[in-house]
């Protein structure tokens, strides 16, 4: 068996430190050895964007990244949205529009949102739609998502 | 996944070394969108993944007027299409990196792995053909250059020997007059892979009417992306209309030579061979008079 190794990085605003195999990715790392389960587990191969987080600020698959290679960096996920109490403005929109159904897609349509709405306050229908292309739904068809989206950014 | 080593390597020399020392046991880690799911559906086998990304010339994106851009082969989409320089002067890398799967694939995924993939329908290769790009491609002990258009030898093959691996790409600065677009054929809107691919790059003269060179290249339609040296010639002198871009499509449907596969048919990527160099040049001419 290969070594473990140690890895100190950042979750959600706190120092985190976990223990993982190199062949561990970093989707893995969050779900099993961190119990940090809001990252879904879709195609696992970079298609469908259930399991995205942001990585140092930038949206990345966890699937197609390594465990290892979050040392020193920082990782926000689903879990770290709401604050206080009070859910985030594109989970309360999620829910006023009924943008989900089974649910397994939505964080990972979440971290895309607050990912597209950082950098782009006011986006287009066209914007969201081009920019969510890499998460997938086979549930809703897309429009309700599109809406809290659009929605979100309004009242942002 | 099977288990391997990993190491984050310090400088060029270094990641060469541990390449050669493992003989061919060894695998480069960039964006890692390809060989994370190779080495999980067992179709690659590593005992080493050798992270350059902290190497700097790898994760370098630099341009000056007199050398051009010096793109680490690391470096991945989101910084390409966010740099004012790479916005301004190499427009067809532009439509590339903004098309390379979604968002999140953008955020890992870089040009240099792009080309070691050597998929024929890779999107950027194209791009950085017709905007004349050459690889920096490093040993332990020294480098060697080979053109984009050369890199490729066959479907998931380089030019890349044991112990070897794409350190950075260098592209020329654009002459004056310079203008270059990449353009993809997919049944959907996006998240897909080329049915054809076409890159055109051109250079006007003064009065921004006679086209003094150009550069055609074409993916999906051969067993490695294609620079067809004739259709560009053939505009070598000419008025940029459509009649010259016509003549150039004609020469580049003739150099294709695709295949039947699912994405679509031989003679159906012919036509989209057609259509796309004429498009691609009217925008490269197009952005080339601005």
């Amino acid at each position: 068996m290969k070594s473990k190794v140690i890895v100190a990085t950042t979750i959600n605003g706190e120092d985190a430190e976990f223990l993982c195999e190199p062949r561990q990715s970093l989707l893995e790392v969050l779900r099993d050895n961190l119990g940090l389960t809001g990252a879904k587990e879709g195609c696992n191969n970079g298609n469908c964007g259930a399991c995205n987080v942001l990585l140092d600020g930038v949206l990345v698959n966890a699937c197609l990244v390594l465990g290892v290679e979050a040392e020193g960096r920082t990782i926000e996920t689903v879990e770290g949205l709401a604050a206080g109490g009070q859910l985030h403005p594109l989970q309360q929109k999620f829910l006023e529009h009924a943008a989900l159904q089974c649910g397994i897609c939505t964080p990972g349509f979440l971290l895309a949102a607050k990912a597209l709405l950082d950098q782009n306050p006011d986006p287009t229908e066209a914007e969201v739609r081009h920019w969510l292309a890499g998460n997938l739904c086979r549930c809703t068809g897309y429009d309700k998502i599109v809406r809290a989206v659009l929605d979100a950014a309004d009242a942002g | 996944m099977q288990p391997f080593r990993y190491i984050r390597a310090q400088n060029v020399e270094h990641a060469a070394t541990l390449l050669q020392q493992q003989d061919g046991r060894a695998r480069i880690l960039a964006g890692g969108t390809d060989l994370i799911v190779a080495l999980r559906e067992h179709r690659i086998e590593a005992d080493l993944v050798i992270d350059i990304k902290g190497v700097p010339e790898v994760d370098e994106l630099a341009f000056d007027a007199h050398n051009g851009l010096r793109l680490g082969a690391a470096v991945p989409c989101h910084r390409i299409y966010r740099h004012a320089d790479v916005l301004r002067y190499y427009p067809g890398i532009i439509d590339a990196a903004s098309l390379i799967g979604g968002i999140q694939i953008q955020g890992r995924a870089s040009l240099g792995g792009n080309l070691c993939n050597a998929s024929p329908a890779a999107d950027s290769i194209p791009a950085l053909i017709v905007h004349s790009a050459v690889c920096d491609i490093a040993l332990p002990q020294t480098r060697r250059r080979v053109a984009v258009e050369e890199f490729c030898t066959a479907p998931g093959k380089t030019v890349l020997g044991r112990g070897e691996f794409l350190a950075s790409l260098h592209l020329p600065p654009p002459p004056p007059g310079f203008g270059a677009a990449y353009l993809r054929f997919i049944p959907r809107n996006e998240m897909d892979i080329a049915v054809v691919g076409v890159g055109a790059s051109v250079q006007l003269d003064a009065d921004r009417r006679h086209i003094v060179a150009a550069r055609i290249a074409l993916g999906a339609v051969a067993p490695t992306p294609l620079l067809v040296h004739e259709a560009g010639a053939t505009l070598v002198g000419a008025v940029a209309d459509d009649a010259a871009f016509a003549r150039a499509a004609e020469i580049a449907q003739a150099a294709a030579r695709p295949i039947t596969d699912m994405r679509g048919t031989a003679e159906y990527r012919r036509h989209l061979v057609g259509v796309l160099t004429r498009r691609a040049l009217a925008k490269a001419v197009a952005r080339a008079s601005k």
